[in-house]
């Protein structure tokens, strides 16, 4: 050991109280920080999860049109077309296969699935409902979503049996009052068609679950008359977090705009991150009282050991060393602030995790929602040390600028 | 660094703190005091020289100055012929820990620590022997002190005798050309008196180091090579 930590610690054992003070405000400021960051990221790390499981990590929607060409193509039947900044948008996918074929042609795409969308209405023997139609080919949706794993009840193998099979939204059939095997009217432009749930989902996500329907493609494109096409094409991606390059270069080479995630839920996405900016901010007011009760013990210290201080300096240690015993004592409380941090993080994380709560609104969960990510704990102890580490230095150059002639004659200050 | 080290004995008589027309002022404002009046003074090797004079004539603050604690407002210090007064930090302290040891008037040690590692502290900043070897040589010294029973006590544990004995041992620790001592006997009786100024004296004699005490002792102060009156300031 060298000498400088050796004299550190003796210099921290000698003080236990105000150190035991600052050890305990480095562990909680540390901890608070992991528990903060678990939980404000573990509701947004689900909401995306189920975000992008339900949706898509990318999305074509829009045919982009250039001014030129625009006026031959505008007076097809049910197509809309409306101008953003210069650049026309004509709604839908007309060659859904053709756009399918190039996109499988992008490295990092997983799956890729067209769907036609169509608003209906429902009606059960009880109730009438609002609704959307999802026009899906089974096999190539489930490469894009979770959908497989979201079924509650009924099977999704008997969805491909008959035309006339529907998965439905959990909270949709709940309004309904149906349940797997019964039947129910969808009314649309004046014609109705009956139908059977043969599932029933449930993504977590609210808004899904209150207005989907999903029927196979074919025959919601015979429902809706819309004989071609498509309103998206869904794709999932190995690696979410490239989506939006993906889709910039997807737009340049097809000529669609494509959406990524992260643009798509873009409000809730800031909330979050707005949420949990403000907490961090929050609890890094606790790593700061961290670093004040490191700067109080140490100046407390320093003040104690000016004697020692002329001492040291009198048999040749160097202001740089007195610096580096102040600055050591601060890196020991640290070190195990920061394993103490740590393991109080991780616990209360744990027993948050077991907390119940329920949640329906925005998402559906039974428990508080947390994340377990290595980097939050590597975010708490980075900051403890700044704050720390900072907070010390004062102190510490103080006691080094100390002239050993001044304190043994009692006027240092 | 010196070229001199304080290890190897130089022949007895020469020259190892030199210093010319020292002035000191203490406090500020109306309450500076011209404490230190052109003090002039040689320290050669083997040889003891006891500084004595009335209570608040300037021993301590000469001292600190010639330990290189301090710094004086006018004259020179030279320690092995290199000028000291007007070189900075880092060189005063590299000064201290390898040619100087000093024996502070009230006796100053660290208090969370064992009389052992206290005598080994300076030995382990300046880091010249193996860990093996200090740790001889500082129970030897304590032992020279009449301290080899207690060399595991902590600094609090010991009387005020005991805490300056250790002090002394500290202080020679590394083997240094020049050893200050203020009031080295202060606080011990007449056989612990007599042990140290033996110490000290043999010292001098057996390893050609210089030694300089302040005392109010006069069996001690007659005892020494030379004695300094000093008086308001200044020597006489
Ligand atoms: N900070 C200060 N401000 C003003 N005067 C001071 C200060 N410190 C010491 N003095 C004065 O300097 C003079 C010398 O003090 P010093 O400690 O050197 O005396 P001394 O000879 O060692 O005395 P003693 O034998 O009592 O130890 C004293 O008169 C003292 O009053
Ligand atoms: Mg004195």
């Amino acid at each position: 050991m060298s000498p400088n930590l050796r004299i550190a610690f003796r210099f921290l054992t000698a003080k236990k109280r105000a150190m035991m003070m600052s050890l305990s405000c480095t562990i909680l400021g540390v901890g608070l920080f992991i528990v903060t960051q678990a939980t404000t990221s573990g509701f947004e790390s689900f909401f995306i999860k189920t975000m992008i499981g339900s949706d898509g990590a990318l999305r074509i929607v829009d045919r982009i049109q250039d001014t030129m060409r625009s006026m031959g193509v505008s007076g097809a039947a049910g197509i809309q077309v409306r101008a953003l900044e210069g650049v026309k948008y004509l709604e839908g996918i007309d060659e859904p296969r053709r756009i399918i074929e190039a996109v499988n042609e992008f490295a990092g795409v997983l799956g890729v699935s067209a769907v036609l969308k169509g608003d209906v209405q429902i009606s059960s023997s009880f109730k009438l409902e609002r609704a959307q139609i999802f026009g899906i080919d089974l096999a190539q949706h489930l490469r894009v979503s979770q959908l497989a794993r979201k079924i509650v009840a009924g099977r999704l193998e008997d969805f491909g049996k008959s035309p006339s099979a529907a998965l439905m939204g959990r909270v949709l059939a709940d309004r309904l009052q149906l349940t797997v095997g019964d039947s129910f009217v969808i009314n649309v432009r004046g014609e109705s068609r009956r139908y059977r749930v043969v599932a029933i989902f449930e993504t977590g996500l609210r808004d899904i679950d209150r207005t989907r329907l999903y029927l196979d493609l074919v025959e919601a494109r015979s429902l809706l008359k819309k004989p071609t096409g498509a309103t998206f094409i869904q794709m999932n991606l190995d690696d979410p977090k490239r989506a939006p390059a993906l889709a910039a270069r997807m737009v340049e080479m097809l000529h669609h705009n494509v959406e990524p995630w992260q643009l798509r839920e873009v409000e809730w996405l800031q909330t979050f991150r707005a949420l949990r900016i403000s907490s961090a901010i929050t609890v890094t007011v606790f790593t700061l009282i961290a670093g004040l009760a490191m700067f109080n013990t140490l100046a407390m210290i320093v003040i104690e050991k000016t004697k020692d201080i002329a001492i040291l300096r009198s048999m040749g240690f160097e202001r740089r060393d007195i610096t580096q015993i102040f600055l050591w004592q601060a890196a020991i409380v640290l070190a195990f602030g920061a394993v103490g941090g740590a393991l109080f993080g991780a616990a209360v994380t744990s027993a948050v995790e077991h907390v119940p709560l329920t949640i329906s609104t925005l998402f559906k969960t039974d428990h508080f929602l947390v994340e377990w990510n290595p980097w939050h704990y590597v975010e708490a102890i980075a900051t403890a040390v700044v704050m720390v580490m900072i907070a010390s230095l004062v102190p510490a150059r103080r006691a080094a600028r100390l002239e050993p002639g001044d304190i043994v004659r009692g006027t240092a200050q | 660094m010196s070229p001199v080290t304080a290890a190897t004995p130089a022949p007895a008589g020469d020259l190892v703190l030199r210093c010319t027309n020292l002035h000191r002022h203490l406090g500020q404002g109306e309450g500076r005091v011209h404490v230190l009046k052109g003090v002039s003074f040689e320290a050669r090797r083997g040889q003891v020289d006891a500084i004595v004079g009335p209570s608040g004539c300037g021993k301590s603050t000469l001292l600190y100055l010639l330990g290189l604690l301090d710094q004086p407002d006018e004259g020179q210090i030279e320690i092995n012929g290199q000028r000291m007064s007007n070189s900075d930090d880092l060189a005063r302290t590299a000064a201290r820990g390898a040619h100087i040891g000093f024996v502070f008037q009230f006796h100053f040690l660290m208090l969370e620590f064992t009389a052992l590692e206290n005598v080994l502290m300076p030995m382990r900043k300046l880091a010249k022997l193996a860990p093996g070897a200090m740790e001889a040589r500082a129970h030897a010294l304590l032992g020279s002190v009449g301290l080899g029973e207690k060399t595991r006590r902590l600094a609090t544990q010991l009387s005020g005798g005991e805490q300056q004995r250790v002090a002394i041992a500290r202080a020679l620790a590394n083997e240094p050309a020049i050893i200050l001592a203020d009031e080295p006997t202060g606080n011990l009786d007449m056989k612990n008196s007599a042990m140290v100024f033996d110490l000290l004296t043999r010292l001098a004699k057996d390893h050609g180091q210089a030694v300089v005490l302040v005392t109010h002792n006069p069996e001690i102060a007659q005892r020494c090579d030379f004695t300094r009156p000093m008086r308001d300031g200044l020597f006489v």
